[in-house]
């Protein structure tokens, strides 16, 4: 393998292992948040109880997202010279503007609210976990606008053999970036209460604490619910931007290869890139690919034959992602919706077997989100900056492949090793259930 | 304006936030390897841990922030910096994000050999950045051997990981150890209370001696070493940042000698920080020298983003960096107390 290759292998090793922690963050910040708010304005201490126990999910989880995240900026210096040579004066402004605007926000206020029990007020307490959640998903925004720029650049020249800003306005409105921002941030928070009805579901099936728990799932159904509708809804209009800038990627996604005016869609197909075409075609739906792309039945669709053969994305992998991660947020829905109706009843706990389906559903959000990175960037290929510079062009040229391939072991064991360790610790607290003791918690938050 | 008052601007604000990402982190750093000879038992190494725990996130952005602001102002050198420094900055990288998980994860299992066996994580991972960056920042005073031609877009760097480990660059690694190692035992001074209070007095007026020595010393080898002191031969006024550096380390121990520890403290901070502002002025026009071809110079004028970036750049910093002072201070004086073992046995969300 070459440097490019090692390179991209450890910067989707790396992107994906931050992405574990990432979406919980945005949603769980929020769902903490939204608590203690409820214990703020109405007094009742099972919204506290609540806090702390979710709240320390949330911590638990937290602290590998925030150092996983730093490698993530330097990789760009690291094995990316090429391009942030190139793209530096465009794509540096957004990672330090991130930096500046919300990342201090996020990490100086959740040191004030873990240690802050204590010695602020209720309210200020309260305050500083919005301020960590507001500041996560801020922190989002901005850095989904940068890769939303790689996507569809937007707002600059090529001057002085660099690509340079010419708009900076442009680069923050890109509405590929804000599609892809709350595409995104709503999978978060479908994430986050999947966790949560999946983590209620295991107590509940084992009738520990039924009302905190019979409580949270309410809350959490309600909110993967809005928050699933939400992901299907922005994933349409970004199914459009895609098909308008990115035609290639779309016909990877879809393992379209002729182009086509009223093109419809196969439900089952099996792509056969090498002969341009699929080995397997069946359960046709008319129109339904136009519409989807161009909200008109009868719109063209670009095939993948129009596409320089150099010039396509992986199909197959594209094109699987794609569709298991559609399917996933399908499956998200309707147990989402099933849920909100169980929950109301009286005799919840007696549903075991959906119960069961809940508590294994916790990782689909987790797959569903990686899958739809995999469509991101491998649909992207070859190009790094969409249509600008290709990823072969993008990569230092002062490292060795040796360099690269022992940072590659390096980050998979210490990854490796400390993912197994979150993982280890979020179930056991999870397991664990909320603190029976509340006058201890009570106490802390009395001295206020 | 003119390009070059931007390109300035962002020089100075570039070693401003080096400075105070050493000034912060570099007592979480030294607090953190000197644990160890600090704190006696468990309850003692928790206390150290939470004297850090509300502001070692916060402080850890202000490396996050210089390389952002690194990549915006100066895209060139970023890209190259981190390049060519490749295998250092990923050793690095391990160190930061071992430390950062380690103060959650300690506490979150209550057996002995999973807290012993963080305490040497938290050690080995405050220790090894503390050297790294001295290293690194050594080397780059000293210029690293790279070939730049910058009309024809072609770069190339001749140095491996082992050549970093030359004499000056690990004098100033020392340098950076001994600076942290008595920052971190300043702070666990006014910070704790106790024995660990006193065991980290007595531990600050101990390393002084070894500090000043590294001091002199790096002052002196920079001189042949390094082309930093020409910019001072050349306008004689910018010697008063090396004469605030040396006179702020002697003040160091004259405060501790009057049991002043929160004085010493404070000017163990400015020492840091002009440290920091003395090499950094010793570069000026340079971010990073090459020591084989004074053309191939990575400088402000060569290596930076367009005039409408900085521009935007300058604008967003002028607002939110006055906010984020702002918000800091007013966290440090939340936590501004001592953390006394009953503090860390008592409360259930600490560390």
């Amino acid at each position: 393998m070459n440097v490019v290759t090692l390179s991209q292998l450890q910067f989707a090793a790396t992107g994906m292992f931050h992405w574990i922690f990432v979406p919980l963050t945005l949603g769980l910040s929020i769902m903490t948040a939204w608590m203690e708010t409820k214990y703020v304005t109405t007094g009742d201490e099972m919204w506290l109880r609540m806090t702390k126990f979710w709240g320390k999910l949330f911590l638990i989880n937290f602290a590998l997202g925030v150092v996983t995240g730093i490698t993530m900026e330097f990789q760009f210096g690291l094995n990316w010279s090429e391009y942030s040579r190139f793209v530096g004066d465009i794509f540096g402004a957004p990672l330090a503007i991130e930096a500046t605007v919300a990342f201090f926000l996020e990490s100086v206020f959740i040191g004030v609210w873990i240690f802050g029990w204590n010695k602020l007020s209720k309210k200020v307490h309260a305050l500083s976990i919005w301020l960590t959640a507001i500041a996560s998903n801020v922190s989002a925004l901005v850095i989904l606008l940068a890769n939303a720029w790689m996507q569809k650049p937007v707002g600059y020249v090529i001057r002085n053999g660099r690509a340079e800003m010419s708009d900076f306005g442009a680069v923050l409105t890109n509405s590929y970036g804000w599609i892809k921002f709350t595409h995104t941030a709503l999978s978060g928070y479908a994430l986050a209460a999947f966790l949560i009805m999946g983590v209620s579901a295991w107590h509940l099936l084992r009738n520990n604490e039924s009302d905190f728990f019979t409580r949270s799932f309410r809350m959490a159904a309600v909110w993967a619910f809005v928050a699933s509708m939400g992901v299907a809804f922005t994933g349409d209009l970004h199914a459009v931007v895609i098909s308008e800038h990115q035609p290639a990627k779309f016909a990877a996604m879809e393992s379209q290869w002729e182009t086509k005016k009223g093109a419809g869609m196969h439900l089952l197909l099996v792509p056969d890139a090498a002969h341009e075409r699929n080995s397997l075609e069946l359960l046709y739906i008319p129109n339904v690919l136009s519409l989807l792309a161009h909200h008109d039945p009868n719109a063209q669709i670009t095939g993948m034959k129009t596409v320089p053969a150099d010039l396509r994305p992986p199909v197959l992998p594209t094109f699987l992602s794609f569709r298991v991660m559609v399917g996933l947020g399908t499956f998200m829905i309707l147990a989402s919706l099933v849920g909100i109706i169980l929950s109301r009843k009286a005799d919840f706990t007696d549903s075991r077997l959906f119960l069961k389906i809940m508590v294994f559903a916790i990782p689909a959000p987790y797959i569903a989100q990686q899958l739809g990175w995999l469509v991101s960037e491998l649909g992207r290929q070859p190009w790094i900056v969409y249509g600008v510079m290709k990823t072969a062009d993008a990569v230092s040229k002062s490292i060795s492949t040796t360099q690269v391939a022992l940072s590659l072991l390096g980050f998979t064991v210490l990854y490796g090793v400390l993912g197994a360790i979150d993982i280890y610790l979020l179930v056991k607290y999870a397991k664990k259930g909320p603190d029976k003791d509340l006058t201890s918690i009570i106490n802390v938050q009395g001295r206020a | 304006m003119d390009i070059s008052v931007f390109q300035i601007i962002w020089f100075v604000l570039w070693g401003v936030l080096w400075a105070v990402y050493f000034m912060l982190d570099g007592f979480v750093f030294g607090s953190g390897f000197m644990a160890t000879f600090l704190a006696k038992n468990d309850t003692e190494k928790r206390v150290l841990i939470n004297t850090v725990g509300p502001v070692w996130d916060g402080n850890e952005v202000w490396l996050v922030t210089a390389g952002g602001a690194t990549f915006a102002a100066f895209p060139t050198t970023y890209a190259l910096m981190f390049s060519n420094l490749y295998s250092a900055l990923v050793l690095l990288l391990f160190a930061l994000i071992v430390r950062g998980v380690s103060f959650e994860f300690r506490a979150k299992i209550d057996s002995p050999v999973w807290r012993r066996s963080w305490d040497m994580a938290i050690m080995v991972s405050s220790f090894l950045p503390a050297l790294l960056f001295g290293v690194a920042f050594g080397n780059i005073f000293k210029g690293i051997p790279m070939k730049n031609d910058f009309a024809a877009i072609n770069f190339s760097y001749d140095g491996t990981l082992i050549g970093l480990l030359n004499p000056y660059g690990l004098l100033t690694g020392v340098l950076f150890v001994l600076l942290f190692a008595v920052h971190g035992s300043l702070y666990a001074a006014i910070k704790t209370t106790g024995d660990l209070r006193k065991r980290s007095e007595e531990m600050s007026n101990k390393l002084w001696i070894p500090l000043l020595v590294v001091a002199v010393a790096f002052l002196g080898y920079t001189y042949p070493a390094t082309k930093l002191y020409d910019n001072f031969f050349k306008a004689p006024v910018f010697l008063l940042i090396p004469v605030i550096a040396v006179v702020s380390l002697i003040l160091v121990k004259v405060f501790i000698a009057k049991s002043s520890f929160h004085k010493a403290f404070l000017f163990s901070c400015l020492t840091i920080v002009f440290v920091v502002f003395t090499g950094v002025t010793g570069l000026f026009p340079n971010l990073i020298p090459s020591s084989i071809d004074p053309a191939s110079n990575l400088t402000i004028f060569n290596s930076s983003s367009s005039l409408l970036t900085l521009k935007i750049m300058t604008v967003v910093a002028g607002i939110f960096v006055p906010i984020v002072i702002c918000y800091k201070i007013w966290v440090y004086r939340l936590f501004r107390g001592r953390v006394s073992d009953g503090d860390v046995l008592e409360n259930p969300d600490a560390y």
